[in-house]
C-alpha cells in the first residue's frame, strides 16, 4: 500500500516537474557557452565568461520576452570534451544557441553538431580561417588570423620602411597559419622573407633562434608565439641588443595580449603589432567597456578575448530581438548575417556571406599610458575582411 | 659561433643544476623520483610571486627558493617518499608522476595557467661583447649569472661528496645501507638531508630557470624529459657525468637550433640515441658497489 503510494505520488512529482520544464523552455533562451575555463588556455575563458556576464548584467536578461539563460561549461581545451559538451548542451538542455570555443580544433569539432541539430554556433575566440567554412550555422566575432598577420604585412612594406624580415612562429596551427598569411602577402608587396624560423612549443629557449636572426641583420622580425611566451621574446630581443641593430619587433596583437601586457615590463615598449582590439582604442564605446569590465571584475583589463565574448553577446541579443524570440535556429542564424554595430573595438559586421566579422585592424605600438603600458593605436586599416576566404 | 657556444654551456648549466638533484636521488638513492619537476616549479613560482607581491629583490629570492623546496623536499621525504623507497620502480614511478600531476593541478588552481614574467634586476639584463665577426662572443649579463652559480655550486657539490665526511657517509650508505648502519651511520638521516638538498638544487635551478625556459604550471612535464635525459645519458655515478651530459645536451640543442633550425628540436633526442647505443650505461659507469 505504501509503495503505491510513494509510485503515484512521485509519477505525480515527475509530471509536475516535467511540464515545469515545457513550461520554462518556452519562456527561456538558452545560450552553451563553452569555453577553457581551466588548463592553458583558461585566460580566454574567464575573460569572455566575464565579458558575456558584463554584456547580460548591462542589457538585461529579458530580450523579446525571453529570459535569456547563460549555460557556462569548462572543456579544457580538449576538443573530444568540446564536441561532447556542445552535444549534452543540444540534446538535454536544448541551447538555442552554442557560443565560446576558445581553440580551433573545439571549434572544428562543433561544427558538425552546430549543421546537424541546426543550431547556431557563435565563435568568440577561436581564428583560424577556415572555421566559419565547417559549418553553415558558424559566425564569427573574434577576428581571423590571416587579417592580422596581412595587415602587419601590408604596413611592414608601405609604411614601416621594412625590405627584409625574419618571421619567427611558434610551431603549431595558428603559428603556421600567421607565418603563411605574413610571407605570402610581404613577398607580393616586394619585400623578402630572409628565413622562416619554427620555434617547437615545448621547451622554449629562444635563445639560438633569435641569434640567428641577429645575425641575418633583417629591418624586422615578425613574431607569432602563444602570448605568455610574447614576453620572453621581448625580453631575449633586447638582451641580444637586437634594436641596437637596428632590427624592428612587429607581430600580431597576440604577442602584446593585453590581459598581460602590463607584466611584461619595459621590454614590451615599442613593439608594433596589428590587431583589431586594443584596452586603449581611444572611443566613447570603448572607454565604456573597459571602465565596466573592470569594475566588475577587479581591475582585469579586457583583451581581444573579451571584446570576442561581448560582441558575440550582442549579435545573439540582436538576432532574438528581430526574430521577436520566435524563430529556431535558422532563423536566428539568419538575423546574425550581416549586422552592423559600433563594437569597443570600433564598427564592425557579419559578413552575410562568409558569416564572419568584417573590421578594422589598427597598428599599435606600445607605450606607456597613465602609469600602464597599452597597445596605443597609431594607423587604421579600414574594414579588413578575412583574407583566407577569398580564394 | 662563440655567442652560440656560450648560449649552449649557460643553458647545459642551468640543465645541470636542474636535473642533479633527480641524479642524485636516482643513482645514489636508487629511487625514481618523476616528481622532480614539480620541485623547481615550486622554486620558480616562489621567486616569482616574492618578486611581484612583496618587492624581494632577485638575489635574496634565489636562497628562499633553495631553502623553501629543501623544507618541502624534507618533510615530503619523511612522510611520502620513504615508504616508497622498498617498493618496486613501477611503483615509485606512477607515485612520483601522480605527484606531478597533482602538483600541475595544484599550482593551475591557485597561480591561473598563464606564463609567469620574473623581472630581472637592472645590473642583470646587458650584455657584453667582445671581439668581431664571426668570434664575436656576445654574453647576456643574466647567462653569465648563471654559469657563474652553477659553477660555484658544482665545485661545492664535488667537494662535499669527495672530500667531508657527510660525503663519505652517503657514499657509504649508498654502498651497502645494512653495513653502514652497522657502523653508526644514521642511514636515514643521511637521505632526507640528500633529498632535501636535490629538491633544493631543483628549487633553485626553477628559479634562475623561469627566466630562460618559462614558468606555467605544465612546467615539470614540459622540461621532465629533458632532465631524465640527462641523468640517463650522464649516468648516475657521479655528478661529473650528468654535468658532461648536461652541457653537451646544452650546447647541442642551441647549436642544432641555430644551425638546422627546422630539425632543432630532434638534436638533443638524436644525440641521446647514440650515446645510449655506444654506451648503454651511460657516459660514466661506477665500478664496484652495488
Amino acid at each position: 500500500m505504501k509503495k503505491r503510494v510513494f509510485l503515484s505520488a512521485s509519477a505525480v512529482a515527475v509530471m509536475a516537474l516535467s511540464s515545469a520544464a515545457v513550461l520554462a523552455q518556452d519562456n527561456t533562451f538558452k545560450i552553451g557557452l563553452i569555453l577553457p575555463m581551466t588548463g592553458q588556455q583558461a585566460s580566454t575563458g574567464r575573460q569572455i565568461e566575464a565579458a558575456a556576464k558584463l554584456f547580460m548584467a548591462q542589457n538585461g536578461d529579458m530580450v523579446a520576452g525571453k529570459k535569456v539563460q547563460l549555460i557556462v561549461k569548462d572543456d579544457t581545451s580538449v576538443p573530444d570534451v568540446t564536441k561532447r559538451l556542445a552535444q549534452e548542451l543540444v540534446v538535454n538542455d536544448k541551447v538555442n544557441v552554442l557560443a565560446g570555443f576558445g581553440i580551433t580544433p573545439s571549434a572544428l569539432a562543433t561544427a558538425p553538431i552546430a549543421t546537424q541539430s541546426k543550431t547556431p554556433m557563435v565563435v568568440m575566440a577561436a581564428a583560424t580561417s577556415s572555421i566559419t567554412q565547417a559549418s553553415p550555422f558558424v559566425v564569427r566575432t573574434s577576428f581571423t588570423l590571416p587579417q592580422a598577420s596581412v595587415s602587419m604585412a601590408d604596413w611592414a612594406a608601405a609604411k614601416g620602411g621594412m625590405k627584409k624580415v625574419v618571421t619567427l612562429v611558434s610551431d603549431y596551427g595558428p603559428g603556421i597559419d600567421a607565418e603563411k598569411f605574413f610571407k605570402d602577402r610581404f613577398i607580393f608587396n616586394g619585400g623578402t622573407i630572409v628565413e622562416s624560423l619554427r620555434v617547437p612549443m615545448r621547451n622554449p629557449d629562444f635563445a639560438p633562434f633569435l641569434q640567428k636572426v641577429r645575425d641575418a641583420k633583417p629591418d624586422g622580425l615578425f613574431v607569432f608565439v602563444p602570448s605568455g611566451a610574447g614576453a620572453a621574446v621581448m625580453k631575449q630581443f633586447l638582451e641580444r641588443g637586437m634594436d641596437k641593430a637596428g632590427i624592428k619587433l612587429i607581430g600580431t596583437g597576440d604577442i602584446t595580449d593585453d590581459d598581460q601586457l602590463n607584466d611584461m615590463g619595459d621590454g614590451a615598449l615599442g613593439v608594433v603589432t596589428a590587431h583589431h582590439y586594443a584596452a586603449a582604442h581611444p572611443s566613447a564605446t570603448n572607454k565604456k567597456f573597459v571602465e565596466a569590465f573592470k569594475k566588475a571584475n577587479k581591475g582585469m583589463r579586457p583583451n581581444f578575448m573579451a571584446v570576442g565574448g561581448y560582441d558575440g553577446m550582442r549579435v545573439i541579443y540582436e538576432a532574438l530581438k528581430a526574430t521577436k524570440g520566435q524563430g529556431g535556429g535558422e532563423a536566428l542564424l539568419n538575423a546574425m548575417k550581416g549586422q552592423t554595430f559600433e563594437s569597443p573595438r570600433g564598427p564592425m559586421f557579419i559578413d552575410a556571406q562568409t558569416r564572419d566579422v568584417v573590421h578594422n585592424i589598427y597598428l599599435r605600438k606600445v607605450e606607456r599610458q597613465g602609469g600602464e603600458l597599452h597597445n596605443v593605436e597609431f594607423d587604421v586599416i579600414k574594414d579588413v575582411k578575412d583574407p583566407g576566404k577569398s580564394k | 659561433m662563440l655567442t652560440i657556444l656560450f648560449d649552449g654551456i649557460a643553458y647545459g648549466m642551468l640543465l645541470f643544476i636542474l636535473a642533479v638533484g633527480l641524479a642524485v636521488t636516482m643513482g645514489l638513492m636508487n629511487f625514481i623520483n618523476l616528481a622532480h619537476g614539480a620541485f623547481a616549479m615550486g622554486g620558480g613560482y616562489i621567486t616569482v610571486v616574492l618578486m611581484q607581491r612583496y618587492d624581494v629583490p632577485f638575489l635574496i629570492c634565489l636562497p628562499l627558493a633553495f631553502v623553501a623546496m629543501a623544507l618541502l623536499g624534507a618533510v615530503l621525504e619523511r612522510t611520502l617518499y620513504r615508504p616508497m623507497y622498498k617498493k618496486s620502480h613501477l611503483d615509485q614511478v606512477l607515485f612520483s608522476i601522480g605527484l606531478t600531476f597533482m602538483a600541475v593541478a595544484a599550482m593551475d588552481y591557485f597561480m591561473g595557467s598563464s606564463q609567469q614574467i620574473v623581472q630581472l634586476p637592472e645590473w642583470l639584463k646587458g650584455r657584453t661583447e667582445l671581439g668581431e665577426g664571426s668570434m664575436m662572443l656576445g654574453m647576456g649579463h643574466y647567462r653569465l649569472f648563471i654559469i657563474a652559480v652553477c659553477a660555484a655550486l658544482t665545485i661545492a657539490l664535488q667537494y662535499i661528496l669527495t672530500k667531508t665526511r657527510f660525503g663519505s657517509r652517503l657514499r657509504a650508505s649508498v654502498d651497502d645501507q645494512r653495513v653502514a648502519a652497522g657502523l653508526g651511520i644514521n642511514v636515514n638521516v643521511v637521505f632526507l638531508a640528500t633529498f632535501a638538498v636535490g629538491s633544493g638544487l631543483a628549487g633553485l635551478g626553477g628559479a634562475l630557470g623561469a627566466e630562460v625556459m618559462g614558468l606555467d604550471p605544465t612546467f615539470p612535464l614540459k622540461n621532465m624529459v629533458y632532465f631524465l635525459i640527462v641523468v640517463a645519458v650522464g649516468g648516475t655515478s657521479s655528478i661529473t657525468g650528468p654535468l658532461l651530459a648536461a652541457l653537451l645536451l646544452g650546447i647541442a640543442d642551441v647549436a642544432g637550433k641555430y644551425f638546422i633550425p627546422n630539425f632543432g628540436a630532434f638534436i638533443v633526442y638524436f644525440l641521446m640515441i647514440v650515446i645510449l647505443i655506444w654506451r648503454p650505461q651511460g657516459l660514466f659507469v661506477r665500478k664496484g658497489g652495488k
